[in-house]
């Protein structure tokens, strides 16, 4: 035990030593986390609008304010022909074109299907589809307006129509921000990335210097000296997970309904994955570039498959084979869950079992390994 | 304890089909500083590996200390130091942290250890650099701190792998000082190295040749054994010609360089001096000085090698 605390002591010097550890180890996942806060904030307002108004009546103009009442759309420009919109979206002045064709209000009057033709700029999809979903639902607010005043002038005759309306509640996160979603994620993938890089440098600089054979030829144990190694990290990945929920609870209100002793209870199984790749890492590499490049290895699946960004369910089913192999995609069903939902073990053993088991191969293949490369 | 640290017998280490040490035998006595020579890959390191208990042998038996090293590996690594040709030093800690860390993970109780501390940091000459960076720390007292850490348990045997490497004169003179102090100790102590002034001064020694042990003994009884013939030193200048002139008169077994002379390998000083030099007088080289010298163990160990691998 002693030998241990010795290790971690040693550890800590040289931490406080190294002028880069710092930096990396706690200025870029705090920058990483504000600048990936504020990134995510994906709710797009203001979305670049060419108006070509054909029809310039009362109608007309109404339809066009309701575009720019909601806060989604902004006029950027005004153009008498649709053949001028493509120089709009092209100068980057406008992802959607708004026409409204002349004889709009005629149609309306009398009770023909006006029509409202989008243009949208799909080069970039996700602006374009977003700008088409506001789009479409302004139209069809203002087409059900019209409707309920006709339904209304015609009520004595037909006073049996009806309609069906949906009323959305959004629970856990009811203003839908990705922000609240993003951050507790974000903790996940942020002690990935230290602890598994962290701990591979912290191993392979003895063995480059030399001194990890200087260690097995001393009566350390083998399980003292991984210990040893490890435990520093582990207590720098809980500094980081109080870093971590500090940003997100005070400066991002991202709000926490669950209880905190679980999470981080389960966080320590979840540490047990990234510092088992971290040993992992260690294990495959001599020097420390090659420990960086195989680290990062290990980085790209945790951040494509584990729904961190990309919706599991919405992969090719090959693919979402291989995501069960992510540890993170546990943890971040359980830090979501937690975070957003309140929920508890109940809800979470599933994820809790396939973390722990993940854990407990990773690791168990690693200290393996480190044993066998000094036999 | 009186008698041998280290017995070694038929050890052999296969790493596939590669025979890194061929059954080698061999024995250290307590108090003793033996010199384990051998070129590069010659299985130097996988040896002291083994006694070290970093690697398990393929066949064979050998005890350090009694403890048989591919069963009691963790007592032998109680008793015994180790120092490397890299000096295993963390280069961000200090002198001190570096002493304290090792004295920590050897298990010193806090007055053993302040008192062990004080030991090190006298025979190494750090006072006053108690505080300093171990990077900043000059070669030769990395050289003396690292043998510092090694011993800082108070080991009965030491093991030290090249230890002078990139070392000056100075330093390896004041380093084999302090081993030779340990010794009169009763501290044994198994050192390989490539120098061979070095070498002459281990109170024994074992010469390792692609995996096989080819001469034992001391210094003095390595060079009677191995003398075959006599060596004549020829003042001729050290180029390429030269070498040639002296390899090619009749009589001479082997040419080689040594310092600025060269070094010719013959059956009889008296037979075959006049024969050479009457040849390097025809090839231009009027006047070249022959004269017979005492085989060092530097002319021993490359006329080993070179019967050696005719042999194979």
């Amino acid at each position: 035990m002693n030998r241990i605390l010795m290790l971690a002591r040693k550890e800590f010097i040289q931490l406080k030593r190294d002028k880069r550890m710092i930096p990396l180890v706690f200025i870029a996942p705090l920058l990483q986390l504000i600048l990936f806060g504020y990134v995510v904030q994906t709710e797009i307002k203001d979305i670049g609008m060419v108006l070509v108004d054909g029809d310039r009546t009362a109608e007309s103009r109404v339809m066009a304010e309701r575009f720019v009442n909601t806060g989604y759309f902004t006029i950027t420009g005004r153009a008498d022909a649709e053949s001028q919109i493509a120089g709009h979206i092209r100068a980057e002045k406008a992802t959607i074109g708004v026409v409204i064709p002349e004889g709009f209000e005629k149609n309306v009057r009398n009770g023909r299907t006006a029509e409202v033709m989008l243009v949208i700029d799909g080069s970039d999809s996700n602006a374009g589809v977003q700008a088409q979903q506001f789009a479409t639902r302004i139209i069809a607010a203002r087409s059900q307006e019209l409707m309920g005043e006709r339904l209304a002038s015609v009520r004595a005759i037909a006073p049996k129509i009806s309609s069906v309306e949906p009323r959305v509640r959004v629970w856990y996160n009811p203003e839908l921000k990705s922000v609240n979603f993003m951050i507790p994620g974000l903790m996940g993938l942020i002690i990935t990335i230290i602890t598994t890089i962290v701990t591979s440098l912290a191993i392979v600089k003895e063995r480059e210097n030399g001194t990890l054979e200087q260690l097995i030829v001393t009566p350390i144990k083998r399980w003292e000296l991984i210990s040893g190694k490890i435990l520093p990290f582990v207590v720098i990945a809980f500094i980081e997970i109080g870093l971590v929920l500090v940003v997100a609870l005070g400066w991002f209100g991202v709000p926490f309904r669950g209880n905190i002793l679980l999470l981080l209870a389960l966080c320590v199984a979840f540490l047990f994955t990234t510092v088992g790749q971290g040993l992992f890492v260690s294990t495959v590499s001599r020097t420390q570039s090659q420990a960086l490049l195989t680290a990062w290895f290990f980085m790209m699946p945790a951040m494509m498959l584990s729904g961190f960004i990309f919706p599991i369910a919405n992969m090719p089913a090959v693919i979402q084979w291989f995501t069960y192999a992510v540890p993170l995609r546990y943890f971040l069903v359980i830090v979501r869950g937690i975070f957003l939902k309140g929920v508890g073990m109940s809800a979470l053993w599933d994820e809790v079992l396939m973390l722990s088991l993940l854990g407990i191969l990773i690791f168990s293949v690693s200290v393996l390994r480190f044993r066998k490369r000094y036999r | 304890m009186n008698g041998h640290s280290i017995i070694v017998d038929k050890l052999t280490k296969k790493f596939g089909d590669f025979i890194a040490v061929n059954e080698i035998s061999f024995a250290v006595e307590r108090g003793e500083i033996f010199g384990f020579l051998g070129p590069n890959g010659s299985g130097k390191s996988t040896t002291m590996r083994m006694l070290c208990g970093l690697l398990e042998p393929t066949g064979g038996r050998a005890e350090v200390l009694g403890f048989d090293v591919a069963r009691q590996a963790e007592e032998i690594k109680q008793r015994i130091g180790y120092m490397s040709q890299k000096f295993s030093l963390y280069n961000d800690l200090t002198v001190m942290e570096n002493l304290d860390f090792y004295g920590g993970v050897y298990g010193l109780k806090s007055a053993k250890l302040t008192e062990r501390k004080e030991f090190v940091i006298e025979m190494a000459g750090l006072k006053g650099r108690e505080r300093e960076l171990a990077v900043n720390l000059s070669t030769g007292w990395k050289q003396r701190l690292a043998l510092g850490c090694a011993i800082i348990h108070e080991p009965e045997m030491v093991f030290l792998d090249e230890p002078t490497g990139g070392v000056d004169p100075v330093s390896r003179r004041k380093f084999w000082e302090m081993l030779y102090r340990m010794a009169e100790t009763g501290t044994t102590l198994f050192v390989t190295t490539h120098y061979m002034d070095e070498a002459e001064h281990c109170h024994r020694l074992g010469f390792i040749y692609q995996g096989d042990m080819i001469a034992l003994g001391t210094p003095e009884r390595v060079k009677r054994e191995h003398a075959a013939g006599a060596i004549l030193e020829v003042d001729i200048g050290t180029s390429e010609e030269a070498l040639r002139a002296v390899a090619g008169a009749p009589g001479v077994i082997e040419a080689y360089f040594y310092g600025a002379m060269v070094h010719a390998k013959v059956g009889s000083a008296k037979a075959d001096g006049p024969r050479l030099r009457a040849h390097l007088d025809k090839l231009g080289h009027v006047g070249a000085e022959t004269r017979e010298v005492e085989p060092s163990l530097e002319d021993i160990f490359v006329g080993l090698i070179e019967r050696n691998r005719e042999r194979s």
